[in-house]
């Protein structure tokens, strides 16, 4: 599949919500918007990133996790962390992620603003009637 | 860069319905030709495919830091998505029609996770104002009856309502301003009244009375293990 690698390698050097160094071959991960990025330590590029979509986020033993994607649930990809508070902070990290989080999260908020004042939050940014953003969303 | 491309097309060919879907025109590279490809927009990527049907996609663009805008071209209701950078990517697009080329235009320029997460904090932000605003805190005079705590919410909300900036997690926490003037109480038994002769007081008293209600409804859903999402 083709896509836009130097823009996702400059996204890759954007601000990131996590980085630190995870062990098991030793990688420098570092979580920007939906994509984890792993770097070889000293390395400018990445190796690879993972799309943070559709995913399930497992603690494996005190202080590791793997991720595993849904159209393929047997793939593991493992990740031991320095303690038990950084593999719990990763883990929930990662689980709020995706895309479809946010997109869950801000139906539900929406809906909430709406309940308690009678106003629907969204009309201030002109997005109100975005397909994307209706309460249908959630029950997909 | 390695990329996990089977959770991606998994992604892009999920059962959800997709943010944006059609067939647009795609500017192959250097060279002027386009291709007419099937388009769907889901989250901050943009996946293309042979034709509708296909279950893989041939690309995806990652809409993350690029700007949308209209473009002079030969072909009709063309568009760019243009990334920042040294030897950054320019897409040049094309729709089918005016309608679909600003419903692209709107769709693509909204569509980042950073635009998304802007939108959900300010949300955040704004559900907590409300909610302390709404939780007769302990800056509110207790010994007042339920009356004056209706006005007094009223007030904290419609600046957590109607400034979307940083201000709007401000009026939370504002120290409670002294509630006005109480109406006389037979005003209070005229909800109906002449809203559009009524003072500032009285609209206050009655819309205070309105959000009572929905707090109290509020309160009830949140009780149950289920509090979000529609009843």
């Amino acid at each position: 599949m083709r896509y836009n690698e130097k823009e996702l390698q400059a996204l890759s050097r954007q601000p990131a919500e996590m980085a630190a160094e995870l062990v098991v071959k030793r990688r420098l991960v570092k979580l920007v918007v939906n994509f984890l990025f792993y770097f070889r330590t000293d390395e400018a590029e990445p190796v690879g990133a993972l799309l943070l979509e559709h995913c399930r986020i497992t603690q494996e033993e005190p202080s590791g996790f793997s991720i595993s994607f849904l159209e393929d649930p047997e793939r593991k990809y493992h990740f031991e962390c320095c303690s038990e508070e950084q593999c719990q902070e990763w883990m929930g990290a990662l689980r709020r992620a995706s895309y479809e989080f946010m997109r869950r999260s801000l139906i539900f908020y929406r809906n909430e603003l709406q309940k308690m004042t009678g106003k629907d939050p969204l009309e201030q940014f002109g997005i109100s009637g975005e397909a994307r953003f209706q309460l249908s969303g959630l029950k997909a | 860069m390695k990329l996990n491309e089977r959770s991606l097309a998994f992604y892009a060919t999920c059962d959800t319905p997709a943010d944006n879907e059609g067939f647009l025109y795609k500017k192959g590279g250097r060279h002027a030709a386009y291709h007419r490809r099937w388009f769907v927009l889901r989250g901050n990527m943009l996946f293309y495919f042979e034709d509708a049907a296909s279950r893989e996609p041939v690309g995806v663009i990652i809409l993350e830091g690029c700007t949308v805008e209209l473009v002079e071209a030969a072909e009709e209701f063309a568009f760019a998505v243009r990334f920042a950078g040294a030897r950054a990517r320019t897409y040049v697009l094309a729709a089918e029609s005016q309608a679909a080329m600003e419903g692209w235009v709107k769709a693509l320029s909204r569509a980042s996770f950073d635009y998304l997460r802007l939108v959900v904090r300010e949300l955040e932000r704004q559900l907590e104002a409300v909610r302390s605003g709404g939780a007769a805190p302990p800056r509110r005079p207790r010994a007042l009856p339920p009356k004056e705590n209706g006005c007094a919410v009223w007030s904290a909300e419609p600046a957590a309502a109607t400034a979307p900036a940083p201000a709007g997690a401000t009026p939370g926490s504002q120290p409670g301003p002294e509630p006005p003037p109480l109406p006389p109480r037979r005003r209070a038994s005229a909800p109906n009244g002449p809203l559009d002769s009524a003072s500032f007081a009285q609209l206050h008293e009655w819309y205070g009375q309105e959000v009572r209600a929905l707090r109290s409804q509020w309160l009830k859903s949140q009780a149950q293990p289920e509090g979000g999402g529609e009843a």
